[in-house]
Formats: structure tokens, C-alpha cells, sequence
């Protein structure tokens, strides 16, 4: 495979990897076409006519959910959970490019939090937030919060329960893709900036900060993008409000209509507006990067 | 050194922090409540903390006696774990073979970023979508059937290809083979070419080299992708629920649908029951390859 020339295996590879594009994007495709069926077309092939119908519908209200307050309620979320997961997932980063006790339990507990069944994760922040209630209406009054045990109902809530509910999924990607960064960072770097005085502080701002920039970008993308589509975790342990993908998954036994699909559309739109937003910044950033690199050689002797 | 490691650690500690407090709070104490209250007893309308076995042995309701046959639950057991190992042999052959395409036979690196993010962009679209996305194509009248039936393959729709475990099995690959491309990927790239043209120089075929030099230098992205794939399809629910028209069961859905029933108690012992298998999966992998090594 390293002659000069294309082996036969190439062609047959080349055609399996076509396939494989086509499986995942063309059932995609379906639904953002099937989207813009006209007023009289049911969820299937051949389209009946052409229309924006039902998007209309779907933010005109009126429909089955207030798809409007959803939409934005998940992007609230998306954009918490984006912010907090870069600043957390950049810190412990930072971290464990040092020997520190715990780092070890660190790295295990992040990598359990990815692979323990999303539904078990879910259901114990349900759990734990119900014993927390019961706690909170039995002895409130004891502690001298008459009131708060009077009036409390819950502290679930999509920026309690539900935003440590999608942090246990985005940090362990966070801290993943920090890893990598820092595996192909050269430390001379920093030294460099130490040896001419420069604080840590300063060190970490004007040397490793632009340096990992694009990559912190890629965060904030997974960051965002796996709390807007995120189900599973957020399942149970959300409380009473619903995200825009909790919404969706509960139409999906009752609606007819291709609704469903404008919605499917609108959503993916969204995450496909935030992954070219990030590459693009990524790509501006390397560019960035590689004009005021190259100077370095190029000033005066 | 003693006198500059304590300030350092203590930065550390400081940097490492919140995202242990994160853990801590929304994971590990969780975690732990899942297994405290799958000892709790219940009634219809809340939880009594005391300690009783009745979640686990309702489970395993009248098993004992039905041998040999099986009760209900191992049966939606083995339906798991055969689901489970459906999708991990496809997802595994699929991302093996893109993932040696993308890793062996692309040789521009634009283009080898260019494909990679092709494959990455639609994990990044709602599973939901990309679930309900397959109902105007295996429906009743969906396209696959018309298009059969015009052609005269078969005289009326299939029945089975929409809501049922087909519909599952597809779903799932199509959901999550990206899960098995990327570790592969990333080991593979890894591999030294020049082992390759060993290989080759010393008369092995190209099944011998992949036999030999590829499929064991690439074990770690593999073992590491199976486990994605096996937890993910352990747990799924969501996905079982929506392509199996909610009849199929699971060991996911059971823990849903004692939650819907409020049986929080019996719910946490149907997920500490999950947890246990998927952990022994785990274990049985992860001693093929040590998973902190490879990052």
C-alpha cells in the first residue's frame, strides 16, 4: 500500500466508505427535505408540494408544546454548560500536567462518569435530589427556615440537577480532548516565559492560553453541542421544565405530522450553526497563530 | 524540591477542583444513592428509608420456579445482551474498515482531516433526529418499501422494518459507530508505517499483515471503542423505546418504566443489577489493554 499507484484494496475501501457516508447522512437528508413538505403532506416520500408551513406552525404556537420557550431554555443550558465545562475542563487540564495526589481517582472518576449507562447517572441525581427535598421540607424548620420549609417544592431545575446532570457527560470529553493538547505542548514554552520573569499567571495567559486557543474552542463546541442534544441523563433528573430534545422524544409517539421533522430541522441547524462557528474560529486562531510564529525566526538579528 | 512541590500541589488541588466538585456532587454521591435506596422499601407514592432486599427479589419474581424456562427478566437480559452484541460486531466491522481506510489509504493529511470530520459532523446532531429520520425510509409507505414493491421484489409493504429489533439494531449502528472509528482511528494512525513495509518486505500477504501488525497494534482504539459501544447500547433506552415502538424490552427501558411508576427503589435495584454486568463487561475488556496508557 505504500507503492507508487492505487491498489485494487483502495477502490473497494473507497466504495465501503462511500456507503458508510451515505448511511449517515442520507436518512438526515430525508427529513430535512421531508421538512418542507406543503400544507397536505404526511411524514413520507413523495413530497406534497413545497412550504415553510411547518416551521410556521411550530413557532406560531398553538401546537401540542411551546416549542419557543423549549428552544430557548436548552440554549440557555447549552450555553452554561459550554462556558462552564471550558474554564473546568482548561483548570483540571492544567492540573494534571503536574503529579498531584488524587489525580489518578480524578482521571478514573471522569472516566467511569462517560461509561456508566447515562439512565443510572440520571437516576440518581433524581434520587439524591429527592432525599435532599425530604430533607429540606422535614427539618428546614429546625434550623430556622420556617419559611423555606413551607415553601419548598423542589431544587430540581434545569440549572441545578439538570445542568450537573449534562457537566457529567461534557467534562469527561473536556478533559479528554485536554489530554491530547497537552501530549503534543512543548514545555520549553513556559519555561522560556518563567526564565524572563514573566508570574504564572502571566505565563498562562500570553504563552499557553493562545498557544492551546483553537482546542479550547473545540471544547466549548463539544461542550455546547452534547448538552443542546443531550436525552438520556437529562431524562429524570431535569425536573418538571423540558429541553428542546426531552420535547422532541415526546412527540415522537404522538405527532402525525411533519412537524416533527421542522423541528428536527430547526435543531440541527442550530448545532450545525455552532460547529461551523467553532471550526471557523479554530481555523482563524491556527492562522493566527502560524502569522505571529513564523515572525519569530524573521525579526531583527 | 520539598519546598516547591507543596505550593504546587496546592495549585493543583485549586486547578483540579471544580471539576471534582462536579464529579462529586453529580456523579459519585449519586452513584451511591443508587445503591443506598436500591435497599429502601416503597409503597405507591414515596420511598421509606429501611432496609429490605424486596427491589431486587421482585425482580427476580418466580425465576426460581420457572426453571428451566425463563422468567421475564433474564429473558429482557439476554435480549440486552444479545442486541448488544449485534451492535458492537457491526459497529466494530464498520469502524474498523473506515477507520483502516481513512488511517492507511488517505495520505493528504486536509484530506484525512476533511473525511474524519465528514464522519464526525451527524454525532453531533440529536440522536432523536437522527432516529426519527428513519421512519420516512422503513415506514409502512416509507421509501424502501414502495420502492420494493414497485419493483415487484414483494407484493406488500414489510412489516418489520420499522418498530421493531431490525429498526434497533440500525439506529444504534447508525448512532453510534462513530464511537468505534475514533479510538481505532487514533491507534491506527499511530502504527508505525515502516512495520508495514516490514511486513511486506518479508513476504506477508496483506491478510497475514493485517492479521499480524495491524490488528494487534490497533487493540487498544478497539477495546476502548467496544466499550463505548457496550455501555451506550447497555443503557440505551431512548433508542429502544423510539425504532422499537415501545414494545421492545431492555434492561434500560425496565429501569424507565419503574421510574414512570414512581418505584424509585425498584428502579435503583434494576440499575445496580445493570451496572454490575456492564462493569463486568468492562473488567473482562479492560485487561486486555491498560485504557490510562493509550491516552
Amino acid at each position: 500500500m505504500l507503492r507508487e499507484g492505487r491498489p485494487l484494496s483502495f477502490y473497494i475501501l473507497a466504495f465501503v466508505f462511500t456507503l458508510y457516508v451515505l448511511f449517515l447522512y442520507g436518512p438526515m437528508l430525508a427529513i430535512y427535505v421531508l421538512s418542507f413538505q406543503g400544507p397536505e403532506g404526511g411524514l413520507t416520500f413523495p413530497m406534497n408540494g413545497v412550504s415553510l408551513t411547518w416551521f410556521a406552525k411550530l413557532f406560531g404556537g398553538g401546537g401540542i408544546v411551546d416549542i419557543g420557550a423549549a428552544f430557548w431554555r436548552s440554549l440557555k443550558l447549552g450555553l452554561v454548560v459550554m462556558m462552564i465545562t471550558v474554564v473546568f475542563s482548561v483548570a483540571a487540564g492544567m492540573a494534571f500536567r503536574k503529579r498531584f495526589a488524587g489525580s489518578a481517582f480524578l482521571f478514573y472518576t471522569a472516566i467511569a462518569s462517560l461509561i456508566v449507562p447515562s439512565i443510572i447517572t440520571s437516576l440518581g441525581i433524581a434520587l439524591e435530589f429527592r432525599v435532599l427535598d425530604d430533607a429540606v421540607k422535614l427539618h428546614a424548620a429546625d434550623w430556622g427556615f420556617a419559611k423555606l420549609a413551607e415553601e419548598w417544592t423542589t431544587g430540581m431545575g434545569l440549572f441545578t440537577s439538570g445542568l450537573g446532570a449534562h457537566l457529567t457527560w461534557t467534562l469527561p470529553f473536556g478533559l479528554l480532548i485536554m489530554f491530547a493538547i497537552f501530549n503534543r505542548f512543548d514545555g520549553r514554552l513556559e519555561e522560556a516565559a518563567r526564565d524572563l520573569g514573566a508570574t504564572p499567571w502571566q505565563t498562562f495567559r500570553h504563552v499557553v492560553l493562545p498557544i492551546i486557543l483553537p482546542s479550547v474552542v473545540g471544547i466549548g463546541l463539544f461542550g455546547f453541542t452534547l448538552s443542546w442534544d443531550e436525552l438520556a441523563r437529562s431524562s429524570q433528573a431535569i425536573g418538571s421544565v423540558n429541553t428542546l430534545p426531552l420535547e422532541l422524544q415526546g412527540l415522537t409517539t404522538t405527532v402525525t405530522k411533519p412537524d416533527i421533522y421542522a423541528l428536527g430541522t430547526v435543531t440541527s441547524a442550530v448545532s450545525f450553526l455552532v460547529i461551523f462557528a467553532a471550526l471557523y474560529a479554530i481555523r482563524l486562531l491556527q492562522k493566527r497563530q502560524e502569522r505571529q510564529g513564523s515572525d519569530a525566526g524573521s525579526g531583527l538579528v | 524540591m520539598a519546598l516547591r512541590d507543596k505550593p504546587s500541589q496546592f495549585v493543583a488541588w485549586l486547578q483540579a477542583g471544580p471539576m471534582m466538585l462536579v464529579f462529586l456532587v453529580f456523579f459519585l454521591v449519586p452513584l451511591a444513592f443508587v445503591i443506598i435506596v436500591s435497599f429502601w422499601d416503597y409503597n405507591e407514592y414515596e420511598m421509606i428509608p429501611s432496609f429490605t432486599t424486596r427491589g431486587y427479589v421482585e425482580t427476580f419474581e418466580g425465576c426460581l420456579a420457572q426453571l428451566p424456562d425463563l422468567c421475564t427478566i433474564l429473558k429482557t437480559y439476554l435480549k440486552t445482551l444479545k442486541l448488544c452484541f449485534l451492535v458492537w460486531l457491526i459497529t466494530l466491522v464498520i469502524g474498523f474498515t473506515v477507520a483502516y481506510f481513512l488511517a492507511f489509504h488517505i495520505r493528504s493529511k486536509t484530506w484525512q482531516i476533511a473525511l474524519s470530520l465528514i464522519c464526525t459532523i451527524p454525532f453531533w446532531t440529536s440522536n432523536v433526529i437522527r432516529m426519527i429520520a428513519w421512519i420516512p425510509l422503513l415506514g409502512r409507505n416509507g421509501l424502501v418499501n414502495s420502492g420494493l414493491v414497485k419493483a415487484g421484489v414483494i407484493d406488500k409493504p414489510l412489516e418489520w422494518l420499522l418498530y421493531s429489533e431490525f429498526a434497533v439494531v440500525l439506529a444504534l449502528v447508525h448512532l453510534f459507530t462513530f464511537f468505534m472509528v475514533v479510538p481505532i482511528f487514533n491507534s491506527m494512525i499511530r502504527i508505525d508505517k515502516r512495520l508495514i513495509e516490514a511486513a511486506y518486505d518479508a513476504g506477508a500477504t496483506g491478510f497475514q499483515t493485517l492479521t499480524n501488525v495491524i490488528i494487534p497494534l490497533a487493540k487498544p482504539g478497539i477495546v476502548i471503542g467496544s466499550i463505548f459501544v457496550i455501555t451506550i447500547v447497555m443503557g440505551d433506552f431512548v433508542t429502544i423505546g423510539v425504532m422499537g415502538g415501545q414494545q421492545i424490552a431492555a434492561a434500560g427501558k425496565i429501569i424507565e418504566t419503574r421510574l414512570n411508576a414512581l418505584q424509585f427503589p425498584a428502579a435503583a435495584a434494576n440499575a445496580v443489577i445493570l451496572l454490575g454486568i456492564t462493569f463486568m463487561i468492562i473488567a473482562m475488556l479492560s485487561r486486555l489493554v491498560d485504557v490510562r496508557k493509550e491516552l
